[in-house]
C-alpha cells in the first residue's frame, strides 16, 4: 500500500477549513453591508470621513449611501454564525499546526527542501509556469517550491493575521489583551487589516482553484477526498 | 478486510467515542460553573458557549481600555431610535424629575430610586469606546454611578446569576452576569462629555457596559431585576436580543 498523496489529516482539516471559510466570507460580508464605510485609527462612524467606502446599499438606514435603498438586514444569524465558524476554523487550525508538527507534514511536505530555498527555484518554477511547460513527474506526489510558499503563507501569515485583527474587534478580547488591538492602531484600523487580509485569503482561494482546474479539476479534487493521486491506485 | 484498515476502524471508533465524552464532561464542567449563556441551545450554541466561556475565563476582571481626554469624538453617533413614547416624553416634559429606577427581583429590600437620589452616590467617569455590531464607534467620557453601588444598596441575594435591565421604550430589555453587572465601569450614566447625558445617547438614564457591543448599553433605564435564572424573561434567551436573532453576550 502506497502512502497516500494527502494524509488523512490533510484532507480533513482541508474541506473543514474549506466549510468554515465560506461561511465566514458570507457571513463577514453580510456584516460589512450593515456599514460598507472604513476607517482609520481607533474610532469611526457616519459622521467622520471614511478611508473608503464600498460603493454598494448598507442594510442600515443610517448609512447614507446614496442609493435611497437599503437591503435586507442579515446581521443576527450572520454574526453567530461568523463566530461559530471562526472557533470551527481555530479549533481545526490547531489540530492541523499539532499533528503536523508531529508527524513531519511541515518539514516534509511544505518547507522547501535545502538547496531549493534560494530565489533560483522560484523563478525556475514560474518560468515553467509561464512557459506552461508540463510539471515534472514528482509533482505527482510533492508540491513545488511556489505552492510551498503560498500554503506557508495561508498557513503561518494570513490566517494569524485575520484570527488576529479579529480578535481586535471583540471589546472583550481587548479589555483582556489590550495591545491586540493598540499594536494595529486602533479599533477601525483593526476592522480595516480585518477586510484587507480576508481579501489576501480570497486571492489566494481564487488563484488555488484556477491553477486545481488548470491541472484537472476532478483529479485533483479526488485526490483531496480520497487521498489517491490517480484512478488506478484506487484499486488494490 | 486487512489487519491495517480494522486497527484504523477501532482506533477512529475510539477516538470518536474519547470526542463524545469530552464533549459531555465539558458540557457538565461548563454547566457547573456557570459558562453557558442563556442562548446556549441550538445550532449556534457551541459558538456562543465557547466565547462566552473563554472570555469568562480571560475577561472576569480586566477592564475595558480607557482614552485620553484627546480622544473624546468630536463626531458621536447618536444612533437612531424609535420615537419616544407618550411614558417618556410627559417625564421629559417635567425635566425628569419624576424619573424612577426601582430595584427588584431577588434582592433583601426593592428600592426606588429618583435621578437626584443616583447623583448623590458616588460619581466616577470613564472616557470609553461605544463600539456598534455594525462596525462604527466613536470615544466619549461617561458620567455616572457604578450599578454595584446600586445592587449593594439593594442588597442583592447570592444566589443571583443575572441583573436584567429594562428601558422606558417597550420590548428594549437586556441582562448582564454578574461579572459585567459587579464590574467597576459598568455605569449608571446621567452624564456625557462634562455635560448632561443628551437624550439621543440614552439620557436621562442609560447603562454602560463597556466590555460589550453597543447594544447591551440600553438607553432609559427604568427597572433592574435581580434573577438566578433567565427562563422565565421573555423566551428565556436572556434578553430581547436573541429574540431577535443576535447574541446575548455580546463581548463577541
Amino acid at each position: 500500500m502506497n502512502a497516500p498523496r494527502h494524509s488523512a489529516l490533510v484532507r480533513v482539516t482541508h474541506w473543514l477549513t474549506v466549510i468554515c471559510f465560506l461561511a465566514l466570507l458570507i457571513t463577514g460580508g453580510e456584516i460589512v453591508i450593515s456599514h460598507p464605510r472604513f476607517y482609520w485609527g481607533e474610532t469611526g462612524n457616519v459622521n467622520m470621513h471614511p478611508l473608503f467606502t464600498i460603493p454598494i446599499p448598507a442594510s442600515r438606514d443610517t448609512v447614507p449611501t446614496g442609493y435611497n435603498y437599503v437591503m435586507p438586514d442579515q446581521n443576527g444569524w450572520s454574526r453567530y454564525l461568523h463566530f461559530e465558524a471562526a472557533w470551527a476554523i481555530v479549533l481545526t487550525g490547531i489540530v492541523y499546526l499539532v499533528a503536523g508538527v508531529i508527524t513531519g507534514h511541515f518539514r516534509r511536505n511544505l518547507i522547501p527542501a535545502p538547496g531549493k530555498r534560494g530565489p533560483r527555484a522560484y523563478f525556475e518554477r514560474l518560468a515553467q509556469y509561464l512557459r506552461r511547460t508540463p510539471p515534472d513527474a514528482n509533482e505527482e506526489v510533492s508540491y513545488n517550491v511556489l505552492q510551498r510558499a503560498a500554503y506557508l503563507g495561508v498557513i503561518f501569515v494570513l490566517f494569524p493575521l485575520v484570527i488576529w485583527t479579529g480578535l481586535a474587534l471583540s471589546p472583550g478580547f481587548n479589555s483582556a489583551f489590550p495591545a491586540g488591538v493598540n499594536l494595529l492602531g486602533g479599533r477601525q484600523s483593526a476592522r480595516t487589516l480585518h477586510f484587507f487580509v480576508s481579501w489576501a485569503l480570497v486571492l489566494f482561494l481564487v488563484v488555488h482553484i484556477a491553477m486545481i482546474a488548470l491541472s484537472g479539476f476532478w483529479k485533483r479534487t479526488r485526490t483531496m477526498i480520497t487521498g489517491r493521486a490517480t484512478a488506478q491506485e484506487e484499486r488494490p | 478486510m486487512t489487519a491495517f484498515s480494522r486497527r484504523k476502524i477501532i482506533t477512529s471508533g475510539l477516538v470518536a467515542a474519547a470526542g463524545v465524552a469530552g464533549l459531555a464532561v465539558a458540557d457538565r464542567i461548563a454547566r457547573n460553573y456557570g459558562l453557558i449563556p442563556p442562548d446556549g441551545e441550538g445550532i449556534y450554541g457551541p459558538g456562543e458557549t465557547l466565547t462566552y466561556a473563554a472570555q469568562r475565563l480571560l475577561t472576569r476582571h480586566t477592564l475595558a481600555r480607557e482614552f485620553p481626554r484627546s480622544m473624546i469624538s468630536k463626531e458621536p453617533f447618536r444612533n437612531e431610535t424609535a420615537p419616544p413614547s407618550q411614558a417618556f416624553m410627559k417625564l421629559q416634559a417635567d425635566g425628569f424629575a419624576n424619573w424612577r429606577l426601582t430595584v427588584d427581583g431577588m434582592v433583601a429590600h426593592p428600592i426606588s430610586l429618583s435621578l437626584s437620589d443616583l447623583r448623590a452616590l458616588p460619581t466616577h467617569s470613564q472616557i470609553t469606546e461605544v463600539v456598534c455590531e455594525e462596525g462604527w464607534s466613536y470615544v466619549a467620557e461617561w458620567i455616572g454611578t457604578p450599578l454595584s453601588g446600586v445592587l449593594e444598596m439593594a442588597g442583592v441575594l447570592p444566589q443571583v446569576r443575572y441583573i436584567v435591565y429594562r428601558s422606558i421604550e417597550p420590548e428594549w430589555w437586556e441582562s448582564v452576569d454578574m461579572a459585567d453587572a459587579l464590574h467597576p465601569q459598568t455605569f449608571l450614566t446621567m452624564g456625557m462629555n462634562d455635560g448632561e447625558l443628551p437624550v439621543g445617547f440614552g439620557g436621562p438614564l442609560r447603562l454602560r457596559v463597556p466590555r460589550q457591543l453597543g447594544y447591551k448599553s440600553v438607553k432609559y433605564i427604568v427597572r433592574l431585576t435581580a434573577t438566578d435564572s433567565m427562563k422565565h424573561f421573555g423566551k428565556g434567551l436572556g434578553s430581547a436580543s436573541p429574540e431577535a436573532g443576535y447574541a446575548w453576550y455580546a463581548g463577541i
